[in-house]
């Protein structure tokens, strides 16, 4: 009884909005709009956007954001099309059309309006337009940019009002892009394209290089040869940055290179040992960073954007661990014979990416990028990824500190007198076997420390590691063993001559090649880049 | 006296048997277990996706016993771990066949592995369920092909992105080995076959667990800013996704502006990654999670009661090998027997309802129809449908885009009984012209 008298009201309330009764004309023709726009065919909804987006009803621009932003559902027992507002204990709930409050509910009795990309496109345009005279300069500048993009026609008499009002130079700019960018496309007057056209050239970048190319056709004559001559202008330009891309890239790539063979660097580099289970520092690295943001997620979630660098320290430790007691367990027992160390290091290389795969299972485990991270920011025509550029920085770091670490501290000077002479270091009281552990100690740690960088850019999966232990060896191989500076140094090169080969060669053959390379520089220089000096080498 | 035990027991055993044909569910133990191998990696590179698909079998196993076993006797997994280690696969399906003697197998994920495999199966006569999608260009006697082939996954993929979102240029980019491979030649053909010019054509190859793919998107930007509307339609295959992904979200690119299509990436795949930034981008499947009808809610209700994770995602190879799996019951029950020259005879034609509210059938050329659907990445790490064919296509083992394989059709049936059979010479073997 009561069901019924839901349905009751609520095809009282469809007829209602059908026909207007509440509140005038307007809201009728909002309703049916908003019905379409819920329960039509994605054409049907198209069409819908465009019609509310053009209808002038103060209530368009928050459907259609609703829509976009997946808040616009249909509830199921009445099927009243609400958006919905997240509150304490489930979602608040308001008429799409009337902007009336409409009770509460949870998702379960909601529907969900589907959207595809088509909408999202038409969806943004029109949100575009419907924004640019928004108070908050963000949404202005977003709404610039999106008129720019969508070309839209109708959008032209909005724009010159915004554009009279903007007060804001930048996004006037935007503005002046965008009107420029809807004038090329329709039928304004020679002269009007004309100066299109140089707006656009001056923007100088791909969105004004597509749009450029994607007018070509359409327009021939005078107009047509100031597109070619800007399209041509830009290329040249871009040109130029990507020189500079490549060279951001392959820094990039390098600083990766040294996170992850830095340690390598101590262990095989100074001493000498051939360590293949090297990736899987790496790799428990990234699991402890996992770990700790699970930690953190469940006890102190405020912290969550921090979690990340709580990892940093639990890393090393946790891996420095595993690494003294590998060097205590196995390695120490086979100094001197590297044929055995590798077999022996590999084989437990095996066993521990076997171990935490049944600990974590198999399939990869989600670390979140932190704010801070994530997204990318523009430097002329560069795209700069914020993850990429902290990962430079770190790595850097990382490098200094290992650096001051060997040459200022007692400890680093232990670990440079025992691999220069051990018997000699001995002598002079020094416990070498414990300057052994240590060192093996450092190098697994740092690993450790790159794992939690290599969370932002690769799987953490128990494979982690396996893809960096070639490259690794490639690199302090190529750097000269036993030198830091080798490493950086190589690692850089690495990478920047790797990024410049790509875009020729492809990603397989780039990397034959680098390959190929060093073997012929190391038939040249079989000590590396920069040859340790001494009687050390020679003995 | 000895012959009278043999003759008692030859009683016995003829009980047996008429026991295990008729008898059904109370008479369970009535004979020893049917044998079914379980092939799948469960530790290398690509245990990530097959450890999965070795505990939906072990799930389907033990709901068939629940039932009553099969043909009365009870079935039995055996599991082998073939380490993502080619060669492996054969041996381990050799160890399959011959030591445990077991009735069918159910495994491979990689055409390479099942390339591997494939000699094996024929000298020994076995019979293979090969769950995952694939390039096609093969038919074989003991194999049966669950996963799509690239009419039933890759050709209404870029349909749909050609008539939805008026795509005019495509970056083909893939891993580089055979599957990838080949479905970008088919590809390649089948839309310059529509009238796309050769430079509208990116491809690009990049090698397994590629991880620094600043170039490559970067790339893709700059072929996207040629003014007309560009895809990427994606066989970047297992660990080297999650960073493009990231590296895509990173440098800003849309759905909205350039969508990626995906022919390997599933619910699994996904779970690793904030899909936040993704979504609208695309994957074309024959099933999603995300699809609603009873069948389905009870699949993953069970799955996530097995795997105890309510959490635990389903995926595409997983509902093959349920449909596979099913069909090998069916056949097996129809021939009376779980000999494989009996169960190939009668699996032909065998229909059994899929996850997506349909009934898949296996066809003569040893490859089942299936709905084919789009799915946009959502907020959640699901794919949400946004289209879907309105029939279910067969797979069309050899390609009509492909100039050696476009003459060849295959069927197992007697009396044509040939894999690849030239239409044009009218004879069974060799590639065609």
């Amino acid at each position: 009884m009561y069901g019924f008298r839901r349905v009751l009201a609520g095809l009282g309330l469809t007829i209602g909005l059908l026909f207007g009764a509440p509140a005038g004309a307007q809201t009728a023709d909002i309703g049916q709009l908003v019905t379409a726009l819920a329960t039509g065919s994605f054409d049907d909804k198209e069409k819908a956007i465009v019609a509310i987006a053009a209808s002038g009803n103060p209530r368009a621009a928050a459907i259609i954001e609703a829509l976009g932003a997946g808040t616009l559902y249909v509830r199921k027992i009445d099927a009243r099309i609400v958006i919905a507002t997240p509150k304490a204990g489930g979602l608040a709930l308001a008429d799409a059309a009337t902007g009336a409050a409409a009770g509460e509910g949870s998702e379960a009795e909601l529907d969900r309006v589907r959207v595809n990309n088509r909408l999202r496109r038409a969806i943004e345009a029109a949100v575009g337009s419907l924004t640019l005279m928004s108070p908050d300069p963000k949404v202005r500048r977003e709404a610039a940019a999106a008129v720019f993009k969508s070309r839209d026609a109708t959008a032209l008499a909005a724009l010159e009002s915004a554009l009279a009002a903007e007060k804001d130079p930048s996004i006037r700019a935007t503005m002046r892009d965008a009107r420029a960018a809807v004038l090329l496309g329709s039928d304004a007057s020679e002269a009007q394209k004309l100066e299109a056209v140089a707006i656009i050239r001056e923007r100088g970048d791909r969105e004004a290089l597509s749009l450029l190319r994607g007018s070509q056709e359409a327009n021939k004559g005078a107009i047509g040869n100031e597109i070619a001559a800007a399209i041509r202008s830009i290329e040249q330009n871009l040109q130029l940055w990507q020189a500079a891309q490549n060279v951001w890239y392959g820094v990039s790539l390098g600083s990766v290179l040294l996170l992850a063979a830095i340690g390598l660097a101590i262990t095989f580099g100074t001493m000498g040992v051939i360590n293949m289970a090297h990736g899987e520092m790496v790799m428990i690295g990234a699991y402890t960073t996992f770990v700790v943001q699970e930690v953190v997620r469940a006890r102190a979630p405020e912290l969550a954007g921090a979690s990340l660098l709580l990892a940093l320290p639990a890393a090393f430790v946790v891996t420095a661990a595993v690494g003294v007691a590998i060097e205590r367990g196995i390695i120490r027992f086979l100094y001197g014979r590297p044929l055995d160390t590798l077999l022996a290091t590999f084989g437990l290389s095996l066993m521990l990416q076997q171990a935490v795969r049944s600990i974590f299972g198999p399939t990869n485990r989600e670390v979140s990028a932190p704010g801070w991270m994530s997204g990318a920011f523009e430097l002329g025509q560069l795209t700069i990824t914020y993850g990429r550029a902290w990962i430079v920085v770190f790595a850097i770091l990382v490098f200094v500190a290992l650096n001051a670490a060997l040459k200022r501290t007692s400890f680093g000077l232990k670990i440079r007198a025992v691999t220069q002479n051990r018997r000699m270091a001995g002598a002079m009281g020094i416990r070498a076997p414990w300057v052994d552990a240590m060192t093996f100690g450092l190098g697994s740690g740092i690993a450790g420390i790159a794992g939690v960088a290599l969370t932002q850019i690769d799987n953490v999966s128990p494979n982690l590691g396996q893809g960096y232990i070639i490259d690794s060896f490639l690199v302090v191989v190529f750097g000269g063993v036993g030198n830091l500076a080798g490493t950086l140094v190589g690692a850089l090169s690495l990478g920047i001559l790797n990024k410049f080969l790509e875009p020729f060669a492809g990603a397989v053959l780039g990397k034959i090649v680098v390959l190929v390379l060093i073997i012929l520089f190391i038939q040249k220089r079989p000590r590396g880049l920069f040859a340790q000096k001494g009687r050390a080498v020679e003995s | 006296m000895q012959r009278r035990m043999a003759i008692r027991s030859g009683i016995a055993a003829m009980g047996l048997a008429a026991a295990a044909t008729w008898g059904g569910a109370a008479l369970a133990q009535g004979g020893p277990p049917i044998k079914v191998g379980i092939l799948h990696s469960l530790s290398g590179t690509m245990a990530i996706s097959e450890t999965t698909l070795k505990d939906v079998m072990l799930m389907l196993i033990e709901e068939q016993n629940k039932k009553g076993g099969l043909l009365g006797r009870k079935l039995e997994a055996v599991v082998v771990d073939p380490a993502s280690n080619w060669p492996l696969f054969a041996e381990k399906a050799r160890e399959l066949l011959a030591k445990d003697k077991v009735s069918v197998v159910f495994g491979c994920w990689t055409s390479v592995s099942r390339k591997s495999v494939l000699p094996v199966f024929e000298e020994l006569n076995g019979l293979l369920f090969y769950p995952v999608q694939y390039e096609g260009e093969e038919s074989s006697r003991n194999v049966f092909y669950t996963g799509a082939a690239p009419n039933q996954q890759a050709i209404p993929a870029v349909d749909y992105l050609m008539a939805n979102e008026k795509v005019q240029r495509w970056v083909l980019a893939g891993t580089d080995y055979v599957y990838p491979r080949t479905t970008n030649k088919i590809l390649e053909t089948y839309l310059k076959s529509k009238g796309v010019k050769a430079e509208d054509i990116m491809i690009n190859y990049t090698p397994f667990g590629h991880a620094d793919w600043q170039t490559i998107v970067a790339d893709i930007k700059k072929f996207g800013s040629a003014g007309k509307k560009t895809a990427v339609v994606s066989t970047i295959n297992g660990d080297a996704n999650v960073p493009f992904y990231k590296e895509l979200g990173n440098q800003g690119i849309k759905a909205k502006d350039i969508p990626v299509v995906a022919f390997s990436v599933g619910e699994e795949e996904l779970a690793g990654v904030d899909t936040k930034p993704l979504i609208g981008h695309l994957a074309a499947w024959n099933y999603f999670m995300s699809v609603k009808n009873p069948t389905n809610d009870e699949f993953i209700k069970k799955w996530q009661a097995f795997t105890k994770n309510p959490k635990r995602v389903t995926n595409d190879p997983m509902e093959a090998h349920v449909i596979g799996f099913q069909m090998w019951v069916e056949a097996v029950k129809k021939a009376g027997s779980v000999d494989p020259d009996a169960v190939i005879d009668a699996i032909i034609g065998v229909a059994v309802p899929n996850l997506t509210g349909g009934l898949s059938t296996m066809m003569p050329n040893h490859h089942i129809t299936k709905p084919v659907l789009i799915g946009e990445i959502q907020g959640n790490g699901q794919f949400e449908t946004v289209w879907q064919t309105t029939g279910l296509l067969v797979g069309d083992e050899w390609s009509d885009f492909l100039p050696d394989s476009k003459d060849l059709i295959s069927d197992w049936r007697k009396p044509m009984n040939c894999g690849n059979f030239n239409v044009v010479t009218g004879k069974c073997g060799g590639k065609g012209k």
